[in-house]
């Protein structure tokens, strides 16, 4: 693809803009996914190879062609487990749909872990807090609709729409820390996460605040959400009696994605304001991109060109060119469009391909939909922290052979100083977001 | 204490997530015991199915004490 002149144009001006810009870094992170609680004891166990994927316990999967997730793991705190009482007051938490469970528990951890506790007006005014979810509250849609199937439209909760809602885990965050800024939300199906953090960026980047909550929430796994994925043909089924080896991005196996649940949120904040409170740094986001595909709604076009023009773009913003990336967390969802997306970076790369590690890490967490955006910038900032890889389970034997290693089955360590992190959402929208380390 | 009051106090109890002894007559829903206006109305449905009865929005609007819904469900059920 040759560079238009129109899109050297977009190139001066995201670098006349680099040069005054605002910075944007990442001061406090937090998980909660299948690989359990907490950033440190997800990334230790993504690191290891292991799994999160199991049988379906939320309620019977017997009936249905997917029997698989990834689950948040219930249990102590200390075990690396989610006691929701302990994040979520019980009295509220029937309020709420699981999807903000799960984004309260995310934004709690990395909020505290940014120690931003802001107490003046002025403060709380420059924070603000944009959450995004593909979904929203689907069980609680279901079990509304049956509500007013048996008569009974006049017992239904008033509690109902603000549980659904998509916006009100931003809304419930905001009004657990007194944040007043920007109240925001995105929904870009399994795009969401990085279009969350990329416009949070932007926001603090533009001056409409200091402080940015920001990441994605998703709990489908329901008899909705499952079936749902089943009849648009999106899901593993070939592997419900050995669901470790369900979620297999770029094999020749590989059978459809695997559902999983969770959060992710990290806490963005002017580079200054970070500074001046002493605050520690995880990373900088410096570019982020975005495109729509124009095509199908829910396949990539051959080729995958809109993925290309994303990562393109998230790379011009940053003013970088392909040989400084080292490491791409890959959308990769162990569907067919692993090798469309594989084609796309091989493409973007050239011969800087040789170079660069590509992997999933859906292949051990499953794919959180709205989520997984999220989620997967923090393993990206993680990535350049440690100076390591994280694996693609089950990737035995490439259905496409490439130059790019895609760091099967075990993490390396490598020398990584900017990654670059790609989600593709149904409806043909495309997200690319880069991070280094500062 | 009645049949009905005790079934009023365990419903209050369970929704809005106080304590027993909190759970006075003279206790108000919003000033005394926490709960917000969608609280309300939610409460007010889960006396509806507890006791089978029907509470039109205008005395429910009167409702907003533990002793007003005592009270009444009992002239309903009564009646």
């Amino acid at each position: 693809m040759n560079v238009s002149n129109r899109e050297r144009a977009g190139l001066l001006l995201s670098a006349g803009l680099n040069s005054e810009r605002r910075r944007v870094v990442v001061t406090g992170m937090g998980i909660v996914g299948p690989l359990g609680l907490g950033v440190e004891n997800v990334w230790s166990r993504l690191t290891a190879g292991e799994s999160g994927i199991g049988r379906i316990t939320q309620f019977d999967p017997s009936d249905l062609p997917a029997q698989i997730a990834g689950e948040v793991p219930q249990g102590p705190t200390s075990e690396g487990k989610l006691t929701l009482e302990e994040w979520v007051p019980v009295k509220d938490q029937r309020k709420m749909d699981r999807f903000i469970h799960m984004g309260l528990v995310a934004a709690t951890e990395a909020v505290e872990d940014s120690g931003w506790k802001p107490q003046s007006e002025e403060d709380k005014c420059r924070t603000g807090v944009m959450i995004g979810s593909g979904i929203g509250g689907l069980q609680t849609i279901y079990d509304a609709s049956i509500t007013v199937h048996e008569g009974r439209a006049r017992r239904l909760s008033p509690f109902f729409i603000p549980s659904a809602l998509i916006n009100l885990v931003s809304g419930h965050v905001s009004i657990k820390y007194g944040f007043q800024g920007p109240n925001h939300s995105v929904v870009t199906a399994c795009a969401s996460g990085v279009h969350a953090i990329g416009d949070a960026a932007r926001l603090i980047m533009f001056g409409d605040a200091d402080v940015m909550v920001a990441g994605g929430a998703e709990a489908t796994v329901c008899p909705l959400g499952i079936a749902g994925f089943c009849s648009a043909r999106a899901l593993s089924t070939g592997f419900n009696e050995t669901p470790q080896a369900a979620s297999r991005p770029w094999d020749k196996d590989r059978d459809g994605f695997v559902m999983g649940e969770g959060s992710g949120v990290v806490v963005l904040e002017e580079y200054e304001h970070a500074k001046a409170r002493g605050a520690k740094i995880y990373g900088e986001i410096i570019g982020y991109g975005m495109s729509g595909d124009a095509y199908h709604i829910t396949a990539p076009a051959e080729g995958h060109y809109g993925a290309y023009r994303a990562m393109r773009a998230a790379i011009q913003s940053a003013g970088l060119t392909p040989a400084d990336i080292q490491y791409v967390n890959a959308h990769g969802t162990s569907t067919m469009a692993d090798d469309m997306e594989l084609e796309a970076v091989e493409r973007l790369f050239g011969d800087d391909a040789r170079t660069v590690a590509m992997s999933s890490t859906k292949s051990a967490t499953g794919h959180l939909l709205g989520a997984a955006g999220a989620v997967e910038a923090i393993f990206s900032i993680l990535a350049i922290r440690d100076n390591v890889a994280p694996p693609t389970l089950n990737l035995d034997n490439p259905s496409r052979e490439s130059v790019i290693d895609r760091v099967a089955h075990t993490a390396q360590q490598r020398q990584i100083n900017v990654a670059l992190s790609n989600s593709f959402g149904f409806g043909g929208t495309n997200a690319s977001l880069i991070v280094r380390g500062v | 204490m009645s049949e009905i009051a005790d079934k009023v106090k365990k419903i209050v109890v369970e929704h809005l997530g106080v304590e027993e002894s909190k759970v006075t007559p003279e206790a108000s829903f919003i000033d005394d015991l926490g709960a917000d206006s969608l609280d309300t109305v939610e409460l007010v449905m889960a006396f509806e199915e507890a006791f089978n009865v029907e509470i039109p929005e205008d005395a429910a609007e009167k409702i907003t004490t533990v002793k007003d819904a005592i009270d009444y469900i009992e002239k309903q059920k009564v009646a």
